[in-house]
């Protein structure tokens, strides 16, 4: 994840506490989207940014899964995420995440 | 009349010493680690001249390949070389290492760059082969290399190194200004080198006399200037100069990846409107990103990928009844109120221009997207780029009821390419297509393809916004444009003649 990003990230949390912060990741990829879920849970796996060695734990998930989904208005949903949905590989992201959270997050909810 | 795009080239530049000291993740590693296992390990991972030559999607930059051709090449690429590879092509030409840093020294117009005595000697005859103007020709005479490491050791000089070898350094310009430290002189000195190679390559290839060239406008993503004016510019006139452009005058546009097509959309204005006959459109490459994945690539144990610099040049002239059109009339933009979703940028820039055309989005034959190549960007996790667009433009098709659900694969095979351009920002951003678009025009194999350059401006802190640009080519209809004589007033010529024969009639 980007330096500047884990800041702010680090920033949010520091301000209004773990237990307030959700991060919606939007990566194309499992791979790249599993890497910024570790980021803000066990902390940045690269050791280059402000999250090395910082594990927030935080409640993380990726905008095509059903916990981010079910929450938004659908037709917004359709009109900005619809056609990424139809691109990316879905499934593997969302089990990619999945897995991070059951490891890292301290939030099993 | 709409303007013709009349020709390109394509340049790379094999750096991997630059690599090691010049890339920004290589740069930052050594100050926050510098004893790590990356560092140490990286050396071991670099390619050869000939391996990179030899690389499938070097040759397709450089038109020895069309790029279908590398859906016949198991992946990945860099396992499996070229047989009949050459390092000159058709469209460009790649170039090693030492033959730029005697360039960087040709361009450096302050004395800032000092070369090795052995070494001038020894690149000389390597620079002659460019056959620059006569001014620009000769290196003077170098220096010991004991004044060399004075100047790394004493003065904060960036070392230039080739086969691993110091040969010369860059001095810094200012000894307090950062915009004009060494490592900045030495990031714009490559651009401006690179961007020469470029120009030169399309002079030579498209037998264009520099001396018919107006004006120029260089694309890259660096900024030359001072703490008084960072971006202050301008690497446009300072490539010109070298190339031998002695009547053009020119400028920089900025736009992050996104600003090749800005450029392009300018310069097909600036034609079609009549204040230049034709305009250069050039960009050379970024040392910063040599290297860039390269954590990745080691620890899969593959080549680093990132050790070529990029540079390209497109003209464009007046329409000459011959090559493509670039239809102006329909630009696609990605506009403020747009949005920063995927789908908000896919439908502004594709739905946008195909919708004004009155066209369907199958009836674009090619689109060219970020045309990263798979073989870097897949290891690090970032996917394969042109694919994931070209699926989104299927989707879209899709959404708009044009193609079923099921034919999404079909066209990503029909109207796309798999990837071939390093990951040099500006460089893959839709352009390296439009030279083999050239080809595929002139055999008769596409009547249109679509050009999009996309940016992330966010970047550079300055808004959250995303960017991007969206032009047409179709093929000539064939009709040339008349020096000084325009269509309406060919019309009034007729029907003045007309009008005179009937009154001679009624005699």
């Amino acid at each position: 994840m980007d330096l500047e990003n884990q800041r702010r990230v680090k920033e949010i949390t520091d301000e209004y506490g773990a237990d307030n912060v959700v991060v919606i990741i939007g990566g194309g990829e499992a791979e790249a989207a599993g890497l910024a879920a570790e980021t803000v849970t066990a902390g940045d796996p690269t050791y280059a940014g402000p999250l090395a060695g910082v594990p927030l734990g935080l409640r993380v998930y990726h905008a095509v899964e059903p916990q981010f989904k079910d929450e938004v208005d659908s037709e917004i949903y359709d009109e900005q995420i619809g056609m990424m949905e139809m691109v990316l590989d879905v499934d593997a992201i969302q089990e990619e995440m999945r897995s991070i959270r059951e490891q890292y997050s301290n939030y099993k909810d | 009349m709409f303007p013709s795009l009349r020709a390109a080239s394509y340049v790379l530049v094999h750096a991997p010493d630059m690599v090691i000291h010049n890339g920004s993740t290589q740069v930052v590693e050594r100050i926050v680690n510098p004893e790590s296992d990356y560092l140490k390990k990286l050396p071991d991972h670099l390619r050869s001249f000939e391996e990179v030559v030899a690389y499938a999607p070097n040759q397709v930059y450089i038109g020895n390949l069309r790029p279908e051709a590398l859906r016949d090449v198991e992946e990945p690429w860099f396992k499996h070389s070229v047989e009949s590879a050459s390092e000159d092509g058709p469209m460009g030409r790649i170039f090693e290492e030492r033959l730029l840093i005697g360039l960087i020294k040709i361009c450096d117009a302050f004395d800032l760059v000092l070369l090795e005595e052995a070494f001038v000697e020894e690149i000389q005859p390597e620079l002659d082969t460019l056959h620059l103007p006569e001014k620009f020709a000769k290196l003077k005479p170098g220096v010991e290399l004991s004044r060399v490491m004075a100047e790394i050791e004493e003065r904060h000089a960036e070392p230039l190194q080739a086969g691993g070898k110091i040969v010369g350094c860059v001095k810094r310009a200012h000894d307090i200004d950062p915009n004009l430290d060494s490592h900045v002189i030495m990031e714009n000195l490559v651009v401006k080198a690179t961007g020469v190679l470029a120009g030169l390559e399309l002079l030579k290839k498209s037998d264009i006399d520099p001396l018919s060239i107006p004006y120029i406008i260089e694309c890259s993503e660096e900024a030359a200037g001072d703490m008084n004016q960072r971006g202050g510019g301008n690497f446009a006139k300072a490539i010109a100069e070298i190339i031998g452009a002695d009547n053009a005058t020119g400028s920089d546009t900025r736009g992050f990846c996104a600003a090749p097509m800005h450029a392009i959309v300018n310069a097909a204005a600036l034609v079609q409107a009549g204040v230049y006959d034709n305009v250069l459109v050039l960009a050379g490459g970024a040392t910063a990103k040599l290297g860039m994945n390269g954590k990745d690539h080691v620890k899969k144990d593959l080549p680093v990928l990132e050790d070529v610099l990029g540079a390209f040049a497109v003209l464009i002239t007046q329409n000459d009844g011959v090559h493509p059109i670039i239809r102006t009339d329909i630009v696609g933009r990605h506009t403020v109120g747009t949005g920063s979703s995927p789908q908000a940028v896919m439908t502004s820039l594709i739905s946008g221009p195909v919708d004004q055309a009155g066209l369907k989005i199958s009836d674009v034959d090619i689109y060219s997207v970020e045309m990263q190549n798979p073989d870097i960007t897949k290891p690090a996790g970032a996917g394969d780029v042109p694919n994931a667009n070209y699926k989104m433009i299927a989707a879209l098709a899709v959404m708009r009821k044009e193609i079923e659900r099921g034919q999404i694969n079909d066209f990503v095979e029909q109207h796309g390419l798999p990837g071939w351009a390093p990951t040099q920002g500006h460089i893959p951003s839709g352009v390296p297509y439009v030279g083999h678009a050239l080809q595929s025009f002139k055999d008769g194999e596409i009547e249109r393809a679509m050009i999009v350059g996309k940016g992330s401006l966010f970047l550079a802190r300055m808004t959250n916004l995303f960017d991007g640009v969206s032009v047409i080519l179709e093929k000539n209809p064939g009709v040339a444009e008349e020096a000084g004589v325009s269509k309406d007033e060919i019309r009034k010529m007729l029907s003045e003649a007309l009008r005179d024969f009937a009154a001679s009639l009624g005699e």
